[in-house]
């Protein structure tokens, strides 16, 4: 049977409608359409096959690389701090969370400036070192400054969302697993880590997503043949010799991959959270 | 009887949280197999005294004592106590049987022994056939039975029940309240029932322990509590009760009310004032000419198996309960005879509660109300 809607209540998500379709749908369509054309429009294969000749594949493989590191120690800091910080006073919680979340107010690209006068060869910290005699240490232009740049970067996604649950977990839950005779290991292992799980995975999911396709980290901190797949993109789009179709098809590729890392994700939570408890 | 030995003992506890004093040196001992019930209003401590012995708070002063052994600095995985949480407590990711099986898993038991306790516990809470359900799908009162069968999977000596009955409606609360006695029982271990209803109390308890205001007022068994109680507090919180200023005249004779009734009551000095208490039941309604005391009706209400009239005698408002139908604005006389009167010292709650003048039944529901909410 069909409940009688009002007017309003039929037309209300309709901006809505208009705004997915003009600016989600509508440019994924692009993006699939550019990545199946030539500059002429005409329907062609060749963007797919001048990536998986070139370098491209091996940029790929490191973007993933990197995004899995990073992602991996952002969740090994921040469980670990979500978790000591349940621990303490609802006003030192308040004031942990608006600390780890102040950078965030600061513009990007200034932290990321900030970061490469950090490393620099006569930055602070090898000005530090150097006066207490280690010696000037190779830290900007590295791998390392990469990892470290997105761990700064995006740290606040990871933390936030294992905090939220954590913190709105029923603190008798954890009593009672006290009760039946678990120490704090086993109350961590056999209670809070199932029970974090859906923080855990979006957690994963907002850092994972943005630095398997980050560029100006990796250009402002790696070596400087150093390239990830957002450099690849934004070098193609911007050369002089170049179009929107090869951008996309690698965008459609890089967006396929990240859909398969996601679902293979989900399932392995899925399995751990005992079915249907996420999503 | 079988309940010899002491079993637990609290001593002298006292526990403040920012700077509210909400145990005041509460001394207390617990036999063998004893159900033991702390009765009193939202915030006497009685809840806090549940988790002093859960080991979940730790008292400012004084000790806990479990089998003559201290036990104070004993974290609660170690302690031979196991509770049900007012909110049930049960682990969302874990079905119905790992909940039951949860803390049989900790101690490493072999899965053959924990697959016979479980259903010999599910068995016992009359869940058998749900093992495999999703706690979340069954009802409060499902989940009560899971939360008990899953504390004594693990063969505590003692259970602690925080306010279990709770969330549940009134006609499965009376059914859990005579299951849980079964259960006690049934398994010979120790209960420590906290809650704020007094019939609960009286009807399931060996002995009960009424608190208010982070003392003790008065430990004793159902039948003492009710007939003898210490003062003006427990005789007004345990069923209803009119309570009046009196004066001992000598003993067994005490003055309220305007008249000299014979009583039990001894070993108070000449003229000392004191409470009397008179049950609403034991008061007998007489013609006014004949009665001790005679009043004026001003209220019936029709309770199904009595009804509860409210008689004004000099300003003091009587309330008697009786099978008899007496209508608004007849007079009567009451006769109370020397068993129905019970002296009390005189206390700190002396004159807190008086007759029964603003007495409504909306008062009453809404003071229940609030109760339950904490």
């Amino acid at each position: 049977m069909k409940t009688k809607k009002s007017l309003l209540q039929r037309y209300a998500a309709s901006p809505y409608m208009v705004w997915s379709v003009l600016f989600v749908i509508a440019p994924l369509l692009f993006v699939i359409y550019y990545a199946f054309t030539d500059r002429n429009g005409t329907f062609s294969f060749n963007n797919f096959s001048r990536m998986f000749s070139g370098e491209t594949p091996k940029v790929f493989v490191i973007s993933l690389a990197f995004a899995f590191v990073s992602t991996l120690i952002c969740l090994i800091i921040a469980y670990p701090l979500a978790y000591s910080m349940i621990k303490t006073k609802k006003k030192t919680q308040n004031m942990l969370i608006m600390l780890f979340m102040l950078p965030m107010w600061m513009n990007f690209v200034l932290r990321t400036y900030a970061i490469s006068f950090l490393l620099e060869d006569r930055g602070l910290i090898n000005q530090l070192f150097t006066s207490i005699g280690l010696g000037q240490i190779k830290l900007i232009n590295t791998s390392g400054a990469v990892i470290f740049g997105m761990i700064y970067n995006f740290l606040p996604y990871m933390l936030l969302p294992i905090y939220s649950v954590m913190s709105k977990m029923d603190k008798s839950l954890i009593e009672a697993s006290e009760d039946l005779g678990c120490n704090r290991l086993h109350t961590l292992t056999k209670v809070i880590l199932p029970l974090s799980i859906p923080g855990i995975v979006s957690g994963i999911t907002m850092v994972f997503v943005p630095s398997v396709s980050t560029f100006y980290i990796s250009q402002k901190l790696g070596p400087s043949d150093f390239t990830l797949i957002g450099d690849e993109i934004e070098t193609e789009i911007k050369s002089a010799a170049g179009s929107y179709n090869y951008g996309s098809a690698i965008s459609f590729v890089l967006m396929i991959l990240i859909f398969i890392c996601l679902i293979v994700m989900n399932k392995f939570s899925d399995e751990d959270a005992q079915g249907g408890m996420l999503v | 009887m079988r309940m010899e030995n002491v079993l637990l003992r609290l001593e002298n506890i006292s526990v403040s949280f920012d700077d509210d004093l909400i145990l005041n040196d509460i001394s207390l001992e617990i036999k063998d197999k004893e159900f033991v019930t702390l009765l009193g209003p939202s915030g006497c401590g009685k809840t806090t005294t549940l988790r002093i012995i859960g080991g979940f708070v730790n008292p400012d002063a004084g000790n806990v004592y479990f089998n003559g052994v201290i036990m104070n600095d004993v974290p609660p995985y170690k302690r031979p106590v196991n509770t049900i949480f007012q909110k049930y407590a049960l682990f969302p990711h874990l079905n119905v049987f790992e909940n039951v099986a949860f803390g049989l898993r900790i101690l490493k038991k072999p899965e053959k022994e924990i697959k016979q306790t479980v259903n010999e516990m599910l068995t016992l809470v009359n869940l058998s056939g749900f093992s495999t359900r999703n706690v979340s799908s069954l009802s409060g009162g499902q989940q009560q039975r899971v939360a008990i069968a899953r504390a004594l999977a693990v063969r505590p000596k003692i259970l602690l029940l925080d306010e279990p009955l709770g969330a549940l409606d009134l006609k499965l609360r009376k059914d859990m309240q005579v299951e849980l006695k079964n259960i006690q029982q049934q398994l010979d271990i120790t209960f420590i029932y906290v809650t704020h209803d007094q019939e609960e109390a009286l009807s399931m308890s060996d002995t009960v322990v009424v608190m208010d205001n982070g003392c003790i007022q008065q430990i004793g068994s159902p039948l003492d509590i009710y007939n003898e109680p210490k003062n003006a507090f427990v005789a007004d919180f345990i069923g209803e009760s009119n309570i009046l200023d009196a004066v001992m005249k000598e003993d067994y004779s005490v003055s309220f009310a305007g008249h000299i009734f014979k009583c039990l009551d001894s070993g108070f000095a000449e003229g000392e004032p004191a409470d009397a208490v008179v049950r609403p039941e034991d008061i007998d309604l007489v013609e006014p000419e004949k009665g001790m005391l005679s009043g004026t009706v001003t209220s019936v209400t029709f309770r199904g198996v009595h009804f509860e009239i409210i008689v004004d005698i000099r300003g003091f408002k009587w309330m008697i309960q009786t099978t008899d139908y007496y209508p608004v604005g007849m007079s009567v006389g009451l006769v109370i005879g020397p068993d129905d009167i019970h002296i009390m010292k005189k206390s700190e709650y002396s004159g807190r509660f008086g007759d029964y003048s603003t007495y409504s039944d909306e008062i009453e529901e809404l003071s229940e109300n609030t109760e339950e909410e904490v």
